[in-house]
């Protein structure tokens, strides 16, 4: 019996994909704007038949020890078993911690959010910003959906109404003000097998790669995070041109959240 | 009370739906009779020939059936024979005995000599047990490991619309495809040809499964076969 | 279920706080099958509240020892995103969501013939995306369409509302502040076939008379509910020429 693994590869020497993509194309991607009235900003988007929910909500508290007058950053990623037959009930396994902090690097690296604006009353009061995402349905590249959903509901979120005399957080009503931020990071993951170097991995594609390699650039073409995957190996020249590709279909999916 | 039918063939009809009403009408497939009446068990077509009311189910995993034809893959080697996934809730055995009519010594044999873990095989489907136990032959013809190509997975209620009406659709793709393609009842299709070949039938087989309600369905597929060479 | 402080009046004029009559239920919208790694799945919305659900099975039984040698393990997972509240939820199971876990698993469970599938599991998986009042009834109605989608044998689907009484009226379908300020609350599940009630909670102060009246308004409104849960699994399963 051929394996996947075989399969897969023959597929992809000869250029084409299961779906009879190219190997640098994208599934065709959907950006829901804040569907969930309830979450301070939010996006549901799909890319092929990955759907991923992530929300967006603030919160008021103490700013961490290190970083007095900055606001805080949280970012989580719940895989519902909801979503796929691979994921079980339970708190965060590695795969789940993985993505969150994936998402995090990017968007943090990058400067998006500028955290000292949000800084309320040094070393007592800052805002905190929570991302959560949730996959409602896993058919691969949870890692790019992801940030690309955290991005949009960063960029669609309202503040809610602070009360700076009871230094409370009225949640159920939210300003016009939006969060200060600056850059567009956008993730693009690709994958390896047997030399041959593709993007958007399908769940199938993931199971027969070697290794993974997320590149997160900004609009200006700079580097702002990166993390290999999986247990095979890259040259340093599958890097630099990785590197290429991830600035160009940055530059692809940056288009989509205009 | 007179004998009542309340849908028509075709019809889609939904869990607890209401079908018929009186005793002479007999409930098949997923319908079920409580009292007088005969309702629907799960999502289905009626399809209705004389007093039998039957309901065709359009979604569900696969439930084993006596003398199915079946793909499965091996997941363990005991020490007399093979457990095998058939893609359903319930594990099934394959005996040594049911291999081969050769007299076997099992301690001096590897079993994995004829199926290692992860093979794929072709098989019936014998008997299953009041307790879910199901067994399979592999002896004789056409039962046989499959070796190399692909193996694909479909909802197994669209199995029949795949084969067609005496096997017209199989026919087809295999005539248009020159590829070997191995059916099984529970849903896993067995394609083998050059890569690309079988690629193209594997997105026939999902073409059919997703557009098995519509018409001029052969015709679509003809055309997707031909045209790609 | 009184908050603290002056509770609003939530009945202005003879009319709710969202223009709706007394025995009025909120929009609804299902679609059926919206999940495709799931054996079935439904998406549901009444007014603001909005579940997804997911089937998974019958598939083995983990861990074994769960397994009964007659009948399917049915278990139900209901879980909130974290940004599905005006204050943000911690993740992961409450004491309540594992409550409304179990009472939806006994909900759902009458109307499943759990027999035809021995020694497997069944779970139902149910995410709330958006909470405003009335979601394990949410979750219910939309598991019932998801468990069809699945494919699974049932005698009946499964439809659920609560009812309650605000500022002395009975009204159908609370929503948030109704629910926050109002006086008893009364979700249910039946199977609509037979009526047979397979969810009965209830908190707050009811007579015995308000309490029959409140469960005429559950089984009436159920009876729309399941044209909406049937009308959207044929939407998904009818032939579209």
């Amino acid at each position: 019996m051929r394996t996947l693994k075989d399969y897969i590869t023959s597929l992809l020497t000869e250029g084409c994909r299961e779906d009879g993509r190219s190997l640098l194309e994208y599934r065709p991607i959907t950006i829901e704007v804040n569907p969930i009235p309830k979450a301070n900003g939010s996006a549901r988007v799909k890319i092929g038949a990955t759907e991923v929910l992530v929300g967006v909500k603030l919160d008021v508290g103490e700013p961490f020890p290190d970083t007095p007058d900055s606001g805080v950053l949280i970012v989580n990623a719940e895989l519902i078993p909801l979503a796929s037959p691979e994921f079980e009930p339970g708190p965060p396994k590695e795969e789940a911690i993985e993505l969150a902090r994936i998402v995090d690097r990017t968007i943090r690296e990058s400067g998006m959010i500028d955290l000292e604006k949000l800084c309320i009353k040094k070393k007592e009061k800052v805002w905190m910003v929570f991302v959560d995402i949730y996959p409602l349905n896993d058919e691969g590249n949870l890692f790019d959906a992801g940030v690309l959903g955290a991005i949009v509901a960063l960029r669609n979120a309202k503040m809610p109404k602070y009360d700076k005399k009871e230094e409370v957080v009225l949640h159920k009503e939210l300003t016009t003000e939006k969060l200060p931020l600056q850059a567009t990071p956008i993730l693009n993951t690709f994958c390896k097998l047997n030399g041959v170097l593709f993007v958007d991995a399908t769940t199938r594609e993931r199971k027969a790669s070697e290794c993974r390699l997320s590149i997160a650039t900004k609009a200006n073409g700079h580097i702002c995070a990166m993390q290999k995957g999986e247990f095979g190996s890259f040259t340093a020249d599958e890097i630099l041109r990785l590197v290429d590709l991830a600035i160009e279909k940055g530059k692809e999916l940056r288009q989509l959240i205009k | 009370m007179s004998d009542k039918i309340f849908v028509k063939i075709k019809d889609v009809v939904i869990p607890g739906e209401l079908l018929a009403e009186g005793m002479t009408f007999l409930p098949a497939g997923r319908a079920f009779r409580k009292g007088a009446r005969i309702y629907a068990a799960t999502i289905g077509i009626v399809d209705v020939r004389g007093r039998v009311i039957r309901v065709v189910p359009l979604s569900g995993c696969y439930m084993p059936k006596k003398d199915d034809l079946v793909i499965g893959r091996v997941i363990n080697i005991s020490r007399s024979g093979w457990a095998v996934d058939i893609n359903c809730p319930y594990s099934a055995d394959l005996n040594i005995g049911e291999v081969t009519t050769e007299y076997i010594d099992l301690a001096k044999t590897e079993l994995s000599r004829y199926f290692d873990i992860d093979d794929y095989l072709l098989a019936r489907i014998t008997d299953i047990s009041e307790s879910k136990y199901v067994k399979l032959t592999a002896k004789g013809r056409p039962f046989r490991k499959l070796i190399g190509g692909n193996i694909i997975n479909v909802s197994p209620t669209k199995i029949p619309r795949i084969i067609g009406k005496e096997g017209s659709m199989i026919t087809m793709l295999k005539q248009l495809s020159d590829c070997d393609i191995v059916i099984g009842q529970n849903g896993l299709i067995w394609i083998k040809g050059t890569p690309q070949k079988e690629m193209m039938v594997a997105q026939a087989i999902k073409k059919i499964e997703r557009e098995s309600h519509l018409t001029g369905l052969t015709d679509k597929i003809k055309i997707m076969l031909s045209g790609k060479k | 279920m009184t908050k603290v402080g002056q509770p609003p009046k939530l009945i202005v004029r003879g009319k709710r706080l969202d223009g709706r009559a007394p025995d009025q239920l909120r929009p609804i919208k299902i679609k059926a099958g919206v999940v495709p790694n799931a054996a079935g799945s439904a998406e549901l919305s009444i007014g603001d509240t909005h579940v997804i659900v997911a089937v998974y099975g019958p598939r083995e039984v983990v861990p074994r020892h769960l397994a009964r040698p007659d009948r399917v393990y049915l278990e139900c997972i209901y879980d909130m995103t974290t940004f599905s509240t005006s204050d943000r939820n911690r993740p992961g199971p409450s004491r309540r969501s594992r409550e409304i876990s179990k009472v939806t698993a006994e909900a759902l469970g009458p109307a499943i013939f759990l027999e035809h599938y021995p020694k497997t599991e069944l779970d139902v998986y149910i995410e709330v995306i958006n909470a405003s009042a009335g979601t394990r009834t949410a979750a219910i109605t939309a598991s019932a369409v998801a468990l069809a989608d699945a494919g699974i044998e049932m005698r009946d689907l499964v439809c659920s509302i609560a009812a309650g009484k605000i500022d002395g009226q009975l009204v159908l379908d609370l929503f948030e502040p109704e629910d926050n300020f109002g006086q008893a609350d009364l979700p249910i599940s039946i199977m609509p076939r037979t009526g047979e009630i397979t969810l009965l909670q209830m908190d707050g102060d009811l007579t015995k008379e308000e309490l029959k009246k409140l469960l005429a308004m559950n089984q009436k409104a159920c009876q729309e509910i399941y044209k909406k849960q049937k009308a959207a699994l044929k939407e998904k399963y009818e032939v579209k020429k």
